[in-house]
C-alpha cells in the first residue's frame, strides 16, 4: 500500500515538473509580455523569405536611429521610435495614404522583446490607424544577435 | 508485487532524469550563451581607442585610462535593462575607484538632453558621451542594449557582456583588479 501510494505520488510528481520544464521551455521560444497576438508575429526566417519574392513587404524599423545607421534590414526605413511621441508622428506621416490593408512588417531589437519600449507602441498605432495586415518581427535578444549573428542580409547608413 | 512495484518506481525516475535533461538543456545553454558572447570585437584585443567629449565637455580618450580597469558600458535612455544596472556601476565607481577601475559610460541615444537629464536624475558618478553607428561598429556591432566591455590595465578588452549577471561582471572586475586575470 505504502509502496503504491509512492509511486502515486511519484506519477504526479513527474506531471507536475513536466508540466513546469515545459511551460518554461514555451516561455523563452515565443513572444511573451506584449498585446502583440500570436498570429502578427513574424519570425526572422520568415521575414527573409518574404524578402526574397518578388512582392516585398514595406518594413519599417521603429527604433533607435543610431542603432539603423549601424545595421538594419535592406530595403528597411527608419520611421522613427515610436516608444516617443515624436515616433509615433513619424509613423503616422510615412503610413498616411498607404492602403489598410497593406502588408507592413515592423522591428525594432534594441532590447530584449519583452523589453522593448517601441514594438508594441508601433503595432498598437498601425491597428489604431485601422490597417489590419501588419507584421512585427519577433527578434527575441536584439537585433544583432537574432538577425545579424544569424547572418541573415543587412546593409547600413541612416 | 512489491519487485514490480520498485522497478516501476526505477523505471519513472530514468524517465524522469531523462525529461529534467532534456528540458534543461536549452534552459542552462541560453544564459551561458549570452554571458560568455564573444562575437564583435575580440576579446583579448586592444579595446578601439576613442577621444571624445564627455557631457560635461571634458575631452575622454580612452588610451589615457592605461593601468586602469575600464568597464564600457553602452547604454540608452529608453533601454530598461541599461537603467536598472547602471546604480549598480555607481556603486562600483564608488566602492573601486580608488583602486583605479572606472566606469565610462557611452550613450547610443539620437540627442544629448535626454541623457543629460537621465545622468542627472541617476547621479552618475563616471563620465558619459555620446555614442553613434562609428563607435558602434568600432566595437563590433552595439545592436541591442545593453553592451558591456571590461578593459584591463593593458588596454586589452578581457570580456564582453550582453545580458550576463551582474555578479559575473562584479567578479570578473574583483579578479582584474587583484591580479589582472581573469578566471577562466
Amino acid at each position: 500500500m505504502n509502496l503504491r501510494n509512492l509511486r502515486i505520488s511519484f506519477t504526479a510528481s513527474l506531471i507536475a515538473i513536466c508540466i513546469t520544464c515545459g511551460v518554461s521551455v514555451q516561455a523563452q521560444q515565443s513572444p511573451t509580455n506584449t498585446s502583440i497576438p500570436p498570429q502578427a508575429i513574424l519570425q526572422p526566417a520568415e521575414l527573409v523569405q518574404m524578402l526574397k519574392s518578388s512582392a516585398k513587404p514595406l518594413v519599417l524599423q521603429t527604433g533607435s536611429h543610431v542603432l539603423y545607421a549601424e545595421a538594419h534590414i535592406p530595403g528597411a526605413e527608419y520611421a522613427g521610435p515610436a516608444g516617443k511621441s515624436e515616433g509615433i508622428e513619424a509613423l503616422r506621416a510615412r503610413v498616411a495614404g498607404l492602403n489598410k490593408d497593406s502588408l507592413i512588417v515592423i522591428y525594432c531589437g534594441c532590447c530584449p522583446w519583452s523589453r522593448c519600449p517601441n514594438i508594441k507602441p508601433a503595432y498598437q498605432q498601425l491597428q489604431a490607424l485601422g490597417f489590419t495586415n501588419v507584421k512585427a518581427l519577433y527578434l527575441a535578444e536584439n537585433f544583432g544577435t537574432d538577425w545579424v549573428d544569424k547572418g541573415y542580409p543587412v546593409t547600413k547608413g541612416r | 508485487m512489491e519487485r514490480t512495484a520498485r522497478s516501476s518506481t526505477l523505471g519513472s525516475l530514468l524517465i524522469l532524469s531523462l525529461l529534467l535533461l532534456l528540458f534543461s538543456a536549452p534552459i542552462g545553454h541560453l544564459p551561458l550563451a549570452a554571458q560568455t558572447a564573444t562575437h564583435g570585437v575580440g576579446v583579448g584585443h586592444s579595446a578601439p581607442n576613442f577621444s571624445r567629449p564627455d557631457l560635461s565637455h571634458r575631452k575622454i580618450v580612452l588610451s589615457s585610462y592605461r593601468g586602469k580597469v575600464v568597464l564600457l558600458n553602452f547604454w540608452a535612455t529608453w533601454c530598461e535593462p541599461c537603467l536598472t544596472e547602471m546604480p549598480t556601476f555607481v556603486g562600483w565607481q564608488q566602492q573601486y575607484g580608488s583602486r583605479n577601475f572606472q566606469v565610462i559610460g557611452i550613450s547610443m541615444d539620437d540627442a544629448a538632453p535626454e541623457v543629460i537629464a537621465t545622468v542627472s536624475r541617476l547621479k552618475l558618478n563616471y563620465p558619459v558621451l555620446m555614442g553613434d553607428e562609428y563607435l558602434g561598429a568600432d566595437y563590433g556591432g552595439v545592436l541591442g542594449l545593453p553592451v558591456t566591455f571590461l578593459i584591463d590595465r593593458d588596454g586589452k578588452i578581457r570580456a564582453r557582456y550582453q545580458g550576463a549577471s551582474l555578479t559575473r561582471i562584479k567578479d570578473d572586475i574583483q579578479n582584474l583588479l587583484q591580479s589582472n586575470t581573469l578566471e577562466p
